[in-house]
C-alpha cells in the first residue's frame, strides 16, 4: 500500500509538470485528489488497517497529498504567469506611434502680455479699470489739459466720428473716468488696459490699432520716487530682475513733470540692434499727474497728488519675444498664433 | 530742429564736449537728441581748386575739359561733366584717392581718351541733400565765393567739417527752437554762461519813420508789429559761412536779405520777412483779418483764397502777405531790390495756425508762431537783422525802428516751497541746490524762507505752474538720483473684477477646447461692418477715414474672423479653430457714444478631429460647434436656462442655423457659414458662433452652492420614440421633463434615426431618463407611475408612439 502510494505520488507530480494548460491540470487535480480519485479511495481502505498501522498510514497520505498539491499549484502559477506573459506580448504596441493629439488652443501674444502686466500690477494692489473705446472729446482730450487747438493734440491724430465723439486715442478717458467716480476721494490705484486708435497708415511698426496699458496712482502723498520705485518693480519682473530703468525728461499735456522710461536692455548695455546700440530700450512714458487734471476731475491738487504711465503691448510683446512686424499682431496666421500656447 | 555744433558755439563754450557727449548730456536733461550727423566722417581727400582753363573734351560733346590748380606745383586735368563749369571758378575737387558718401572712391581715369584725375563736387556729391542747395548749383557743381584759397581743406570751407545734432522738441519747449534757446539750455546743463549778440546797426539820417508807417487793425491777433528799413542793398549771394550753416540748419540758401532774415530766424526763433519796400508801392503797412473770398498770390505762385479768420499784411489796400505763413509775390524781394522793409512781428499763435493748416503751408516761420514766439526778441531780432543787412549786404539802416502796438508781457513769478518740492519728488534737496539750478537756467529768484518765487524769463512760456519748477529742477537734477520708493499710505486690494475672471475663464474654455484666439481690428469696411450682426443698425461711421476698408465701426466679430480663417485656409492651414473677445459698436445716433457690446465669437474649418495613423477624421460639423456653446453655458452654470431655436439669419446656412437663447432672450447664433458666402472666400464649410459675452457673464454672475450628492440608487429607462420629422427634439425633451418632475433627474438623446427603416416623414429619437429620489431608494412601482405619465404626455403633446 504504501508502494502504491509513493507510485501514486510519482505519477501525478510528474503529470502536474507536464501540464500544457490549466484545463489539463485540473483534470489531474480531479483525477488524483477527488472524491473518487486514487488518494481518497486509499483512504477509504484505511479501515481495514490495523489500529498501529492506521495512523501511520494517515500521516503518509497527508505527505502524498500535500506534495501533490504543491506541484499542481507550482505548475498552476507558472501557467498563469505564461498566459499573463502570452497576453501581454499580444498586447504590446509601437510607443514610438504619435499619440492620439489633445486639441490645443492658445492667448493671442497680446492678451498674453496684457494678462501678464494685468497679474503683476494686481499683486501690487491694483484694480483693472475699463471703458468705451469710442469717447467724448471730452474725456479723451479736454479733461486731459488737452483743450481744443492745443498743439499737442497734434501728438496724437485722431479718429473721429463727429467733432465731439472720437475713437480713444489712449486710455487715459478711464482714468478720468474712474478718478471722476471717486468723487475726489482717494486712493486710487488701476491699470487700464485697452484697445486704442490713431491715424497712422500700417507698416511695420504702426498701426491704426493697438493696445495700452496705462496705470494710475492718486493719494495724499504720492511723489515722483514712488513712480520710480513702482516702474522698476515693473521692470524687473516683466523683463527679468537683473533689469534697471533710466528716466528721461519729456512731455505729456496730462502729466507734469512727464519722463520717458528706458529699460535696460538684454544686451546688457553693450549695445546691440534690438537698443540700436545704446543699451536701452524706450517702454513707457510716465509722470506726475498734472494738477489740472486732479481738478478737472474733482481731486484737491494741493492735498492729491499722483502718478500715471502708460505702455503699448505691442511693443513690448515685440521685444519680449523678438517680433518685427507689428501687422502680425492682426493677420493672426496661425503659424504665428500657435507659438504662443506654450507656457514660459 | 537741427543744431550746428560750429553755430552753436557761438553762444556757449562746448569746445570740451565732443558732439557725442553733448547729445547725450541734452537728451538726459530732457530735450530728445534723434542723431548727431557728422558729414565729414564719411569724406575725405576734398579740396578746393580753382579752375584756370576749360574747354571742349575732344570727343564728347557734354564734357569739358579742366585744367585745375589745387595748390600744388602743376595744375590737374579733370574732365567734368556738369554745364556750369567754366574757367575763373573756385570749386570743390575730389583728389585722385578721395571718398565721397556712400564709400566712392574717386580713382584716376580715362574718360573718352582724356585723363581725368579727380572729380569737381556738386553740393550734392558732398552730401548736402539737393534741396537746401541754393538753386543756381542745384542742378551743377557749386561755385566759392573768391575768398578760398586752392588747396585748402574744401570740407571746412564748407561747414562740412560741423556736427549737426537732430532735436526732437515736444510742444512744450518751443523755446529750442532756435539757436539761442539751445544755448540756454546748453548753458543750464553745462552750467556756463550764455554769450548773446547785442545788436547796435549803425543807423543813417533818414529815419525809418518817413519812409514807412505802419498800423494794425487787428491788434488781438497782432499786439505788435516792428519794421526797419534798410536802404540801398546790393541783393547777392550771401557769404559762404553763412550759406554753409544755414545748409546745416536745413535751410536753403536764397540770396544774402533773406538768408539773414532765415539767419536771424534760426538765432533768435523770430521769424521775420523782408519785403521790397518799392513794391509795397504805398509806404504803407496795415495788419487786418482778411475779408472772406479775397485772393492773394503768395510768393510760391499760388493764388490763394482768403477768408475772414486769417491775418494779412497790406500796403492799405491789398495783400502783400499772409500773416506769420507766407510772403505775397507781389513785394518779393528780388535781385533788383534795393530798398528793403523788414518785419518783425507777435502774431497770434492760433491765427497763423488756422492759415497755416487752412492753405497746407508749414514753414519754419508758421511753426514757430504757432508754438508763441518769445515777444522779448521782437525788437532784438529784428534789430540784428538790419544790423546784418548792413554789413553783408551793404544797406543803409534807416534811423529808428517803425512800431504799432506793445507788447511786453511781464516775466511770470512762480512759487514754490521746498518741502513741496521734495515731497512731490521724493528727494531731499536743500535750497541753496535749488537756487544754483534756477541760476544755472538765468531764472531770478528770490527766497523768503522755505519758499522760493522764480522769475521765469518770457523765453520759457512753458513754465507756469509750481510743477513746471518741479520738472526744471528734478530735470536738472537728474532723474537718476531720484531714489525708489513706493507708494505709502492706505493699500488696497488689488484684483479682477467678477466679469474680468469670467471673461478670462470664458478665453481659457474655448483654447481648452483647441481654440486660438485671434485678435482683428474693429474698423472695417461698410458692407463687414453690419455682415452676420446679432443686431444691425445703422453702422457707426468714421468722419474722414483712411481707407474704405476701414472706415466703419464692426457690429459683428464674425466677418473678420472669416477673412482670418480665409486667410489661414489660402495658406494650407486646412483646420483652424479661432475665437475673438471684444466690442461689437451698435449706433445709438448722432453725437451719441455707441453701445459697446463685449462679444465673444468663434470659427471652425477643416477638421475637428483627426488622429492620422489610425484613420479617425471628423469633419467639423454644426453639432461640435454647437457642443462648445453648450459647454461654455456649463462652465458658468447656466445649462438648464440655455436653448436653441432654429433660426434662419442671413450669411449662415439656412437648416443649420439656430439662435441661442439664455432665458429665451436670444444671446447669439450658431451655424454653418452659408456655403455661396464661405465660396466667395475660399473657405469649404465653416461653422460660426457669437454670443453676447456681456449677457452670459452677467448672468453667471451667481453664488456657487453644492448639492448633495444622491445618497439612493438611480433607475434608468430608455425610450425611442417615433415622431414626424418636423418635431425638435428639445420639444420632446421639454414634455419629458415636466411630465417627469421632481424624480427625473436627467434626460438626454442617446440615437436619433431617420433612415429607411423608418415610415415616410417620421423618425426616432431615443432618449435615456434618470430618475432618483435623494430621500430614499426608488421602487420599481413609482418611476412605472411617473414613467407612464411621460409616455403619455408625449403621446398626446407630440403624437410620439413608442418605438417597435
Ligand atoms: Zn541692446
Amino acid at each position: 500500500m504504501e508502494e502504491q502510494l509513493k507510485q501514486l505520488q510519482e505519477e501525478a507530480v510528474k503529470k502536474a509538470a507536464a501540464a500544457q494548460d490549466l484545463k489539463e491540470l485540473n483534470d489531474i487535480r480531479v483525477a488524483y485528489l477527488g472524491k473518487k480519485g486514487p488518494v481518497t479511495e486509499v483512504l477509504k481502505g484505511m479501515g481495514k488497517l490495523s489500529a498501529e498501522e492506521r495512523p501511520k498510514m494517515g500521516a503518509l497520505v497527508n505527505v502524498v497529498r500535500e506534495a501533490i498539491t504543491t506541484a499542481i499549484e507550482t505548475k498552476q502559477s507558472s501557467l498563469e504567469a505564461e498566459a499573463i506573459q502570452k497576453q501581454l506580448a499580444e498586447e504590446s504596441v509601437d510607443v514610438t506611434l504619435p499619440g492620439r493629439p489633445v486639441k490645443l488652443g492658445g492667448h493671442h501674444p497680446l492678451t498674453r502680455v496684457t494678462e501678464e502686466i494685468e497679474d503683476l500690477f494686481i499683486g501690487m494692489g491694483y484694480t483693472i479699470a475699463e471703458g468705451p473705446e469710442v469717447e467724448q472729446d471730452y474725456y479723451n482730450f479736454e479733461a486731459l489739459n488737452l483743450p481744443k487747438g492745443h498743439p499737442a493734440r497734434d501728438m496724437q491724430d485722431t479718429f473721429y466720428i463727429t467733432p465731439e465723439l472720437l475713437l480713444r486715442t489712449h486710455t487715459s478717458p478711464v482714468q478720468v473716468r474712474t478718478m471722476l467716480k471717486h468723487a475726489g476721494k482717494g486712493p486710487v490705484k488701476i491699470i487700464c488696459p485697452g484697445k486704442v486708435y490713431r491715424r497712422d497708415s500700417d507698416d511695420a511698426t504702426h498701426s491704426h490699432q493697438f493696445n495700452q496699458i496705462e496705470g494710475l496712482v492718486v493719494g495724499e502723498n504720492i511723489r515722483m520716487s514712488d513712480l520710480k520705485g513702482t516702474l522698476d518693480a515693473f521692470a524687473k519682473r516683466m523683463f527679468g530682475e537683473d533689469r534697471e530703468i533710466r528716466l528721461r525728461p519729456s512731455f505729456f499735456p496730462f502729466t507734469e513733470p512727464s519722463v520717458e522710461v528706458d529699460v535696460s536692455c538684454m544686451c546688457g548695455g553693450k549695445g546691440c540692434s534690438i537698443c540700436k546700440g545704446t543699451g536701452w530700450i524706450e517702454v513707457l512714458g510716465a509722470g506726475m499727474v498734472h494738477p489740472n487734471v486732479l481738478e478737472m476731475a474733482g481731486f484737491d491738487s494741493t492735498v492729491y497728488s499722483g502718478f500715471a504711465f502708460g505702455m503699448g503691448q505691442e511693443r513690448i510683446a515685440m521685444l519680449k519675444y523678438g517680433i518685427d512686424d507689428i501687422r502680425h499682431f492682426y493677420t493672426n496666421d496661425m503659424r504665428f498664433l500657435k507659438q504662443f500656447s506654450v507656457h514660459e | 530742429m537741427f543744431v550746428s555744433y560750429k553755430w552753436l558755439s557761438q553762444y556757449v563754450d562746448i569746445a570740451d564736449q565732443s558732439p557725442e557727449e553733448l547729445a547725450e548730456k541734452i537728451t538726459r536733461a530732457g530735450i530728445e537728441v534723434e542723431g548727431v550727423d557728422m558729414p565729414a566722417s564719411d569724406m575725405k581727400g576734398i579740396v578746393v581748386g580753382y579752375v584756370q582753363s576749360r574747354e571742349q573734351h575732344p570727343n564728347a560733346d557734354k564734357l569739358s575739359k579742366c585744367m585745375v590748380d589745387v595748390g600744388e606745383e602743376e595744375p590737374v586735368q579733370i574732365i567734368c561733366g556738369a554745364k556750369n563749369v567754366d574757367a575763373g571758378q573756385y570749386v570743390a575737387v575730389a583728389r585722385t584717392g578721395a571718398v565721397l558718401p556712400g564709400n566712392f572712391k574717386i580713382k584716376r581715369a580715362k574718360l573718352r581718351g582724356e585723363e581725368s584725375n579727380g572729380m569737381i563736387c556738386s553740393l550734392s556729391e558732398l552730401g548736402i541733400e539737393s534741396r537746401l542747395n541754393p538753386k543756381e548749383y542745384a542742378e551743377g557743381i557749386f561755385n566759392f565765393p573768391n575768398d578760398v584759397t586752392p588747396g585748402e581743406d574744401a570740407l571746412a570751407a564748407l561747414n562740412r567739417d560741423d556736427a549737426i545734432l537732430e532735436l526732437s522738441l515736444t510742444p512744450n519747449r518751443s523755446d529750442a527752437l532756435s539757436m539761442i534757446g539751445v544755448a540756454y539750455e546748453v548753458a543750464a546743463i553745462l552750467g556756463r554762461s550764455v554769450t548773446i549778440p547785442q545788436p547796435n546797426p549803425a543807423e543813417g539820417n533818414e529815419h525809418a519813420a518817413e519812409a514807412v508807417q505802419i498800423r494794425i487793425d487787428a491788434p488781438e491777433d497782432n499786439p505788435v508789429y516792428i519794421g526797419r528799413v534798410v536802404k540801398n542793398v546790393q541783393v547777392g549771394p550771401s557769404p559762404l559761412w553763412m550759406q554753409t550753416l544755414l545748409m546745416n540748419a536745413g535751410v536753403r540758401p536764397h540770396n544774402n536779405v533773406v538768408d539773414i532774415t532765415n539767419y536771424v530766424l534760426m538765432e533768435y526763433g523770430q521769424p521775420l520777412h523782408a519785403f521790397d519796400l518799392d513794391r509795397v508801392g504805398t509806404g504803407e503797412i496795415v495788419v487786418r483779418r482778411a475779408e472772406e473770398g479775397e485772393t492773394f498770390v503768395t510768393l510760391d505762385d499760388a493764388e490763394r483764397t482768403l477768408s475772414a479768420d486769417q491775418l494779412v499784411i497790406t500796403n492799405g489796400k491789398e495783400p502783400i502777405a499772409l500773416a506769420g505763413v507766407m510772403g505775397g509775390a507781389n513785394s518779393e524781394v528780388h535781385a533788383g531790390t534795393v530798398n528793403v522793409l523788414i518785419e518783425s512781428a507777435y502774431f497770434d499763435g492760433q491765427i497763423v495756425r488756422a492759415a497755416s493748416k487752412a492753405h497746407g503751408l508749414r514753414s519754419e516761420a508758421s511753426a514757430r508762431f504757432e508754438k508763441g514766439v518769445d515777444p522779448a526778441r521782437v525788437k532784438a531780432a529784428c534789430d540784428r537783422a538790419a544790423q546784418l543787412m548792413a554789413e553783408l549786404a551793404g544797406g543803409t539802416v534807416l534811423a529808428g525802428s517803425v512800431v504799432a502796438g506793445e507788447y511786453a508781457p511781464e516775466p511770470k513769478k512762480v512759487s514754490i516751497t521746498l518741502d513741496r518740492l521734495n515731497t512731490r519728488l521724493g528727494t531731499d534737496l536743500q535750497m541753496g541746490g535749488v537756487e544754483d539750478i534756477f541760476s544755472r537756467l538765468q531764472f531770478q529768484t528770490e527766497t523768503n524762507g522755505d519758499e522760493i518765487t522764480v522769475t521765469v524769463p518770457t523765453r520759457r512760456g512753458d513754465i507756469t505752474i509750481p510743477e513746471d519748477l518741479t520738472e526744471e529742477v528734478a530735470r536738472l537734477y537728474g532723474y537718476d538720483h531720484i531714489p525708489l520708493t513706493l507708494p505709502e499710505g492706505e493699500s488696497l486690494p488689488g484684483g479682477l473684477s467678477p466679469y474680468q475672471l469670467g471673461r478670462r475663464t470664458a478665453r481659457r474654455y474655448l483654447e481648452g477646447a483647441g481654440f486660438y484666439q485671434a485678435v482683428t481690428y474693429s474698423l472695417t469696411s461698410e458692407k463687414r461692418a453690419t455682415q452676420f450682426a446679432l443686431e444691425v443698425r445703422k453702422p457707426v461711421a468714421l468722419a474722414m477715414p483712411m481707407s474704405e476698408e476701414r472706415a466703419f465701426l464692426r457690429e459683428s466679430l464674425l466677418p473678420h474672423l472669416m477673412e482670418v480663417a480665409s486667410y489661414n485656409s489660402a495658406r494650407q492651414m486646412g483646420s483652424a479653430s479661432l475665437y475673438e473677445t471684444g466690442a461689437v459698436y451698435l449706433n445709438e445716433g448722432e453725437n451719441v457714444q455707441p453701445k459697446e457690446e463685449e462679444r465673444i465669437a468663434g470659427i471652425v474649418t477643416g477638421l475637428w478631429q483627426e488622429h492620422v495613423w489610425q484613420g479617425e477624421k471628423k469633419p467639423a460639423d454644426f453639432f461640435a460647434v454647437k457642443g462648445v456653446i453648450e459647454g461654455l453655458a456649463a462652465r458658468f452654470g447656466l445649462t438648464d436656462r440655455l436653448s436653441f431655436e432654429q433660426a434662419g439669419p442671413e450669411g449662415f446656412h439656412p437648416g443649420r442655423t439656430a439662435s441661442v437663447l439664455l432665458d429665451r432672450q436670444p444671446i447669439g447664433v450658431v451655424g454653418q457659414l452659408h456655403p455661396a458666402l464661405a465660396k466667395e472666400v475660399d473657405l469649404k464649410e465653416a461653422y460660426m458662433f457669437e454670443l453676447k459675452l456681456d449677457v452670459l457673464l452677467q448672468a453667471a454672475r451667481e453664488e456657487l452652492s453644492y448639492t448633495a450628492i444622491p445618497r439612493f440608487p438611480s433607475i434608468s429607462r430608455d425610450i425611442a420614440l417615433v415622431v414626424d420629422r418636423a418635431v425638435k427634439a428639445a420639444e420632446l425633451e421639454g414634455i419629458i421633463k415636466e411630465a417627469g418632475g421632481s424624480l427625473l433627474t436627467n434626460v438626454h438623446v442617446f440615437d436619433v434615426y431617420e433612415g429607411e427603416r423608418m415610415e415616410e416623414g417620421k423618425k426616432s429619437v431615443a432618449f435615456a431618463l434618470t430618475y432618483v429620489n435623494p430621500d430614499k431608494t426608488l421602487t420599481d412601482e413609482e418611476v412605472t407611475a411617473v414613467h407612464e405619465k411621460v409616455l403619455t404626455a408625449l403621446k398626446e403633446k407630440a403624437n410620439a408612439d413608442l418605438r417597435t
